[in-house]
């Protein structure tokens, strides 16, 4: 027992309305790594937000033992003195300041309060002599390629003399190459005796360096695998291994009909992220059809559908689109619009809806000119749009003069929904269409699905909760870094199988 | 006895009833007050101030003629504040407001006075000025995509240097101009006065009364067909009386000195136009989703960057408008012209309960902000307080308005 560097023992975190963490236990041996495994929104990065102090001691249930002590951080700061570093997704380093300043930030090398930078170069260059990154420490850290980056935020983390390296998805950005020699490195670190905790979805890191392996599911810690138990089946096994229950409403089987739009090698390159996010993308959708875009988060998928919907966020675009057979090249959203193309929102709160305005107006935004003659709105036809919407799409808000930040994320959901349906589509592209919502909400989003389809709507559906993404769609196209990966019927359709072609 | 009874009984109840009955109608009224705190704010503000300096200057504050006064001192803050207003909406800001204003109104005195052209036709060519000079800061926002606190700041300084190239031959420049003159002081024809009141002055506030009373009620009426929720008759006939009142008070009160300046009516022209266009109108609306969301107006189909143009254009040609009411003012050009006055003119807006935030902020609060702001400065000279204590009373309003702003932003509505 004594060889536990780490154990959390029934931990369970709440957020309003939902269990992320249900009794988690998990236990950590001293100099080894150890894989945290598990769908997207199966609790994995919470756990490890617990572990980190980032949600306080106070706000979860359940009892931290580090290092044979019982420990209640109550913010990074604490859990890094403690000894255990969190490297996130989201790189928190400093972009225009050197990798020197970067490293010790926060943590600055001083004599009598002042920071002596001969000192921190010299110990930035020792650290990234032990993280294998040979650049100049006083490069800016804009300069350095992602992988790069990464290893700067290890050497960081060292520099703090921790003996628990945390490190969240830290391969989803990073190339082929850049990832084996991360990978290489944790095992380096781990014969220098630091133990490294890592989430990850490609599994055969798992199945190259792990020595232990932990897979969650729905906020339940399923299993933990001893290295001789990891196998990829076993841990693709857990990782879905839920029945699919009756919580999805049926719809007869799918009877192809004619094709409504159509990809020819659509390609995106995102300059913001300096990434290409779409590449060579071929998908087709059929009148009165659910076609689902599976994948992991930051596959692609979002990228794909808006680089359909006009293009917002300004990716160099190349390839055609063809819409009932014609050509068509949607420049901005509002073309797509006018052409019964509809995309709603994945994050409704940051780019779906106006949340400081009222159900009424965030309902009719897209579709004004509907509303209006000669561009003055008829407010009273608003509220009956508006009504109408509330009780057809069971809208609970006690007014449509409710402030959208006053609803609830199922209900905010459905005025986003809403706010796409009053344009009158005839493609609807849902992203995320049930992420943070009730399962009571899920249903009825399902069931509008449903009845939509009926009314001959054809629909292209993001979700990275699987079991609802094969329950609803009618065909599949698996996306990994940003190319189509497969195509599955519905037959087809598994999670093996779907899991197999995300991870590719 | 039985009898005595009954009627006492009978004279219970109807108290009751009557008790009844006020107690609904005050809490209709603070349900109505309560979930429109924010909009009742500042009016509530500009009338404590009112009865505070009333009070402080004897009565002087509140004379025809300190009223007449004030509106020609607010005047050209106020019409610009409107569009200012549009673009604190859509989170930006102008710093190059007061700097355009000034350059607007030296090119129109140089047109006028040395190039001898008629101020009729030269008026709407400066206005061109002024707009195109907000496209062009509308432009390295939109387009180049430069914080607008950058791009307007350099427009302040550039447009100060230009109205010095403007100056330059001439100095300042005084003006003889029937039409500026009329703009800066003039008040519409009287007709004839009828008990020492304007009458024209009387005319246009009756009528305009009936207009809102009638506009109010027809949008009442129209509800109602849609079995849509008003307000309780009772609260509706208070509103109006009360409305009513207030713009009959102002008008005899204008009536009684000169009567209603053009500085009012082209306060009151724009901002009929923004607020219809604000409320009303779909471009209205498509400001504030930007404002409040841009992503999400994006993926709505609005053009972000068009609005952009458009608000930095409207401003433009706002402060176009409020350089040659600052003009007229002075009846001359000046190298310090605007000096400054973007500040105030940013001052009414926030002071009017727009938010820094963007998304909200009505046109009209920002008009009452700044005769807010100026009502204070004006007030405060009759008590012949320093400049000293005036700064400070202004900061401190301005930042207790925001604080007001901030605090009552996420309340919850109430039902009735």
């Amino acid at each position: 027992m004594s060889d536990h560097i780490l154990e959390m023992k029934n931990i369970t975190k709440t957020f309003p309305g939902v269990k992320a963490l249900d009794n988690v236990n998990f236990q950590v041996e001293q100099g080894e790594i150890h894989f945290l495994v598990g769908e997207n929104g199966a609790g994995k990065s919470t756990l490890m937000k617990v572990l980190s102090g980032i949600y306080p001691t106070g706000n979860y249930s359940g009892q931290i033992i580090f290092n044979g002590e019982v420990q209640d951080f109550r913010s990074i700061a604490e859990s890094e003195a403690a000894g255990l570093a969190i490297i996130n997704q989201e790189l928190a380093l400093v972009p225009e300041m050197s990798v020197y300043e970067n490293i010790y930030l926060a943590h600055e090398i001083t004599k009598r309060k002042i920071i002596d930078w001969n000192q921190t170069i010299h110990m930035a260059d020792k650290q990234l002599k032990k993280v294998k990154l040979n650049v100049n420490p006083g490069n800016k850290v804009k300069d350095l390629n992602v992988g790069q980056q990464q290893l700067v935020e290890i050497a960081k983390a060292l520099s703090k003399n921790v003996t628990l390296l945390i490190l969240d998805e830290p391969t989803a950005a990073l190339n082929e190459n850049d990832s084996e020699n991360l990978l290489n490195l944790l095992v380096e670190l781990k014969k220098e005796g630091v133990t490294s905790i890592m989430i990850s979805h490609k599994l055969k890191e798992v199945t190259a360096i792990a020595d232990s392996c932990t897979v969650i599911r729905d906020g339940l810690t399923i299993s933990t695998l001893r290295k001789e138990e990891i196998k990829e089946e076993r841990i693709i096994k857990d990782m879905v291994g839920r029945e699919i229950d009756n919580i999805f409403p049926q719809r007869p089987k799918y009877k192809p009909r004619e094709v409504v739009l159509e990809t020819k090698n659509i390609n995106a390159y995102d300059f913001a992220s300096s990434k290409q996010v779409v590449k060579d993308a071929n998908i087709s959708l059929r009148k009165g059809e659910v076609v689902g875009l599976a994948g992991l988060m930051g596959a692609g998928r979002s990228e794909l559908a808006l680089s359909i919907f006009g293009n917002p966020r300004d990716y160099e675009r190349t390839g055609d689109l063809f819409l009932h057979g014609k050509k068509v090249n949607f420049n901005h959203p509002g073309e797509a619009l006018k052409s019964g193309v509809v995309y709603v929102s994945e994050d409704r709160k940051s780019e779906g809806l106006i949340l400081r305005q009222d159900v009424k107006q965030n309902i009719s935004i897209a579709n004004l000119r509907s509303l209006s003659k000669h561009g003055v709105i008829d407010k009273n036809e608003e509220i009956i749009v508006a009504e109408k919407y509330r009780k057809d799409i069971n809208i609970k808000t006690p007014s449509i003069e409710q402030t959208l930040e006053n609803l609830s994320g199922g209900n905010q959901q459905k005025v986003s929904v809403s706010k796409g349906l009053f344009s009158n589509p005839d493609i609807l592209i849902l992203d995320e269409p049930t992420r943070g919502i009730d399962v009571g909400a899920k249903f009825e989003i399902y069931t509008l699905i449903n009845e939509l389809i009926n009314q001959g709507m054809s629909i292209i559906m993001i979700s990275s909760e699987l079991p609802e993404l094969l329950a609803m769609s009618d065909r599949l196209y698996v996306v990994a870094e940003g190319k189509i990966t497969g195509e599955l019927s519905k037959e087809e359709a598994t999670q093996e199988n779907v899991m197999k072609l995300a991870t590719l | 006895m039985r009898i005595f009874n009954d009627l006492w009984q009978k004279i219970k109840d109807k108290i009751g009833d009557y008790r009844k009955y006020i107690v609904r109608f005050f809490s209709d009224l603070w349900v109505v007050f309560r979930n429109n705190i924010r909009d009742y704010g500042m009016y509530i503000a500009l009338v404590t101030i009112f009865i505070f300096f009333t009070i402080t200057t004897s009565g002087l504050f509140l004379t025809p003629r300190n009223v007449f006064n004030l509106i020609q001192q607010t005047g050209y803050i106020a019409v610009m504040s409107v569009g200012m207003t549009l673009i604190i909406v859509i989170r930006h800001i102008d710093l190059s407001v007061g700097s355009i204003a000034g350059f607007v109104g030296a090119v129109l005195a140089v047109l006028i006075v040395t190039y001898n052209v008629p101020s009729v036709l030269a008026i709407p060519m400066v206005l061109l000025v002024g707009l195109g000079a907000g496209f062009i800061t509308g432009f390295l926002v939109a387009k180049i995509g430069i914080p607008a606190f950058v791009a307007s700041l350099g427009g302040m300084f550039a447009y100060r240097g230009l109205i010095f190239n403007s100056l330059q031959s001439t100095g300042t420049l005084g003006l003889n101009d029937p039409i500026i003159h009329a703009i800066g002081g003039g008040t519409i024809p009287a007709i004839t006065r009828v008990a020492g009141m304007h009458l024209l002055t009387l005319i246009i506030g009756v009528v305009g009364i009936i207009l809102f009373i009638y506009s109010t009620y027809k949008t009442r009426q129209e509800k109602m067909n849609y079995d849509f929720k008003v307000l309780p008759l009772d609260l509706f006939i208070a509103k109006l009386i009360f409305i009513s009142a207030a713009i009959l008070s102002i008008t005899i009160l204008l009536a009684l000195y000169k009567g209603f300046s053009w500085t009012l009516v082209i306060v009151l022209v724009v901002v009929a136009i923004y607020h219809f266009m604000t409320n009303m109108t779909v471009l209205g609306r498509h400001i504030y989703a930007v404002g409040g969301n841009p992503d999400a107006a994006e993926l709505s189909g609005i053009s972000v960057k068009k609005i952009t143009y458009f608000v930095f254009s409207s401003m433009g040609l706002l402060s176009g408008l409020g350089g040659i009411m600052y003009l007229a003012r002075l009846n001359s050009a000046t190298f310090t012209a605007g000096e400054g006055l973007e500040l105030q003119v940013i001052a009414g807006a926030f002071v009017g309960g727009t938010s820094a935030a963007g998304g909200i902020g009505k046109v009209t609060g920002s008009v009452i902000g700044a005769l807010v702001m100026a009502s204070l400065i004006n007030g405060m000279q009759m008590m012949s307080l320093g400049s000293n204590i005036q700064n400070i009373v202004s900061g401190v309003v301005l930042v207790a308005a925001v604080i007001f702003d901030v605090k009552t932003r996420n309340m919850k509505k109430i039902e009735a």
